[in-house]
């Protein structure tokens, strides 16, 4: 189909339509509400359920009902909206629904703003609910990747019968880009949903539920949901590279919008013969470590630098993977402040100047 | 002849039915069922008119009523 | 000839052979059996989707012959929505205790029957918290005695106990919203009336529907059994009355005791 310019919330929105997924449960918050005005126009021309619920807690917990029709199923929200889904998010991992969540950051914590940030990170990857499950979480840096990720998104919910994030922050929904749409979302076949609650006709009852009093059949459930989680780190690592050559001196680690914005000081720096690679995680569950690792090991890389809009939480990840191989240093601003191109130049020319005080002095002189 | 059959392991021996049968034809067992709860029993199965009041009123389905021929239909239910 | 044996009362196919974990004497059972038989009178068992919520009744599932979703405390209705609104040709019911529903559910159940959702609520209200051990629930009388106001509800400080029933009924979108109890054989026989009723305003796709129903609580209340129905009588339905508050097919009634 041809291209068309679209603004990242209503590209998401008809991406989900695109999968399949016809049935949207959501509640107004900046900045990800033009999806559900959106949607509440298209839904009935493709015949699909729009439903706006008293509350994100309620629309999550409708998520968990609409599920267990074995239907397609989404909802999208904003930072402080994601937070009252949590505990529905662990149900739905413990009963094992699929179900896709998409989070449009803002700044936090509390009412925080309604500008940018990445500050969702740790909800997002270590999740926010009590209990073992994990989500897998996809990051998209541009509204064309947002459009695929999350037809992605709907293939890995049902493929792992998991609930599925996708986090981008407010940028992402806001600005508009020219995506393209596949006719239909073509994907790999999936086993039928026999585990879907259609009405005991000819079969004996199916009950859809977390609770497990034995503690050894919890112990059984949570150990099926780990080994789900052992085969997302296996099958479902993502990440993406830029520039990233034997010239690098410095490597940075971003996600989202935040990777284009590193990608722009990238190409500037260049100019100025500063060498420097870009290792952008698009899944941040299952992290990409072995892959980090990697890059970090190379020779050619003399300092890590993480640049995030938050106050260092992918940053733990990544100093993790690196166990230790190369000093890591992170930059990043919060509150809704959307660092330039111009600002990670400078610091990443802080670093390079650590590195090489050339004049005159042996590096590492004692002082 | 109608009459009544409790199955012990059902009766949770809360009596409710005892006191609720017209005929007072059921009363509590010396034994206890599985769950160590002494059991409603029919006491006089003779004067028993089928009329399902004891099983309305059971919480664990533990009574089934049976009749021959004719049998008092006191209300539908 | 000695005419056939014939079982005149007899354990619905919607329930089932289980050992309920209720208390003796709890009228949960009664009520259960009660929504189970509607459902094979109705014929609608196969397409039957019930939500349990977390409370006594969290282990519901167990007991009925059909689908069965487990809702987090108090948002039964909310899962209830989401499965009927993709479903609608299935035959939907919560059934709730006055914790789950009246408490952290309220928000829930308010908007489920002011969106009108065409599923039925059954609910549950014995005055206390029943499986966290008898704590005081909205529905807790004056001066009751319950292990977390052990000198008897102060309403002062904790508000009036909530009526449910009178409360929705104050919503425009139509609905059928009745309270029953099953304390005596004639109320049990009445209670079935009304929740044969909701499943079939269900059926017909008609409005939301929501049986309130009086239940005992023997083990927290500290009575017996037969103590506990007679409780229901002399304290429960003075404060709270049985009768249809709202009905679409009749004329808004008023209190017309049962």
């Amino acid at each position: 189909m041809a291209k068309v310019l679209m603004k990242g919330n209503e590209a998401i929105a008809e991406a989900a339509l695109k999968a399949g997924a016809t049935n949207y449960f959501c509640y107004p918050i900046t900045p990800q509400t033009e999806v559900a005005e959106y949607l509440s126009r298209r839904m009935p021309e493709v015949g699909g359920v729009f439903l706006q619920g008293e509350s994100e807690l309620a629309v999550a917990n409708m998520l968990f009902g609409a599920s267990s029709t074995g239907k397609r199923v989404f909802t999208t929200s904003s930072s402080p909206g994601i937070s009252l889904m949590q505990e529905a998010i662990s149900y739905m991992a413990g009963a094992q629904l699929p179900a896709v969540i998409v989070n449009i950051m803002r700044g936090g914590p509390g009412l925080g703003g309604i500008l940018p940030a990445q500050a969702d990170y740790f909800q997002a990857v270590k999740t926010g609910g009590h209990g073992d499950y994990r989500v897998l979480v996809l990051a998209p840096s541009t509204i064309q990747e947002a459009v695929d990720l999350m037809m992605l998104a709907f293939h890995l919910a049902d493929k792992y019968r998991n609930p599925v994030m996708m986090i981008a922050d407010g940028m992402i929904g806001q600005m508009m880009e020219p995506v393209e749409f596949p006719e239909k979302y073509e994907e790999p076949p999936l086993p039928p949903k026999t585990w879907a609650a259609t009405g005991a006709k000819g079969r004996d009852p199916i009950i859809i539920k977390s609770l497990y009093l034995d503690p050894n059949l919890l112990e059984k459930n949570n150990d099926i949901l780990h080994d789900k989680y052992e085969r997302m780190k296996k099958e479902e690592v993502r990440f993406e590279k830029y520039k990233i050559s034997p010239k690098n001196e410095i490597l940075l680690v971003a996600f989202g919008s935040m990777a284009r914005i590193c990608q722009t000081a990238i190409d500037e720096l260049e100019k100025e013969r500063i060498s420097v690679g870009l290792f952008r995680p698009i899944s941040l569950f299952p992290f990409p470590e072995k892959a980090v690792l990697d890059e970090v090991s190379k020779k050619n890389i003399g300092n890590v630098l993480v640049v995030e809009m938050s106050s260092a939480q992918m940053f733990e990840d990544v100093d993790r993977a690196a166990k230790g191989k190369k000093p890591i240093s992170f930059y990043g601003r919060t509150g809704g402040i959307v660092p330039s191109p111009e600002d990670v130049s400078e610091q990443i020319k802080k670093l390079v100047a650590k590195r090489k005080p050339k004049t005159g002095k042996k590096a590492g002189g004692r002082k | 002849m109608p009459g009544v059959t409790i199955d012990k392991n059902h009766c949770k021996g809360c009596e409710l039915c005892v006191k609720a049968c017209p005929q007072q034809v059921l009363g509590m067992s010396k034994q206890i069922g599985l769950k160590g709860y002494f059991y409603a029993e029919l006491v006089d199965g003779s004067r028993c008119i089928g009329c399902r009041i004891c099983a309305v009123v059971c919480p664990d389905v533990a009574i089934e009523v049976h009749t021959h021929g004719t049998s008092f239909v006191l209300f539908d239910y | 000839m000695k005419e056939a044996e014939q079982t005149i009362f007899a354990r619905p196919e919607s329930l089932t052979e289980a050992v309920t974990h209720y208390c003796p004497g709890c009228t949960h059972g009664v009520v259960h059996r009660m929504v189970a038989e509607v459902l094979d009178s109705l014929g609608v068992r196969e397409r039957a989707l019930g939500v349990a919520p977390v409370g006594c009744s969290v282990l519901a599932y167990n007991y009925f012959n059909c689908d069965f979703l487990e809702a987090p405390h108090g948002r039964a209705p909310a899962l209830a929505t989401g499965f009927k609104r993709l479903r609608p040709d299935m035959i939907v019911f919560t059934y709730q205790g006055d914790g789950d529903l009246a408490s952290i559910g309220m928000s829930e159940i308010i908007h489920s029957a002011n969106r009108g959702e065409k599923f039925t609520t059954i609910f549950i209200n014995n005055a206390v918290y029943g499986m966290t051990g008898g704590q005081m629930a909205p529905t807790t009388l004056e001066g009751q005695i319950t292990t977390t106001c052990p000198s008897g509800r102060n309403v002062a400080q904790t508000g009036q106990p909530i009526r449910v029933v009178e409360l929705l009924s104050g919503l425009v979108t139509p609905a059928y919203l009745e309270r029953v109890s099953v304390h005596t054989p004639r109320h049990i026989i009445q209670a079935k009336r009304a929740v044969r009723k909701a499943f079939r305003y269900q059926i017909e796709e008609r409005c939301f529907s929501l049986i309130e129903v009086l239940s005992t609580c023997p083990t927290n209340w500290g009575k017996t059994p037969e103590e506990a129905v007679a409780w229901v009588e002399e304290a429960l339905i003075p404060y709270y009355p049985l009768g249809c508050r709202k009905d679409p097919g009749q004329k808004e009634s008023t209190d017309e005791a049962v």
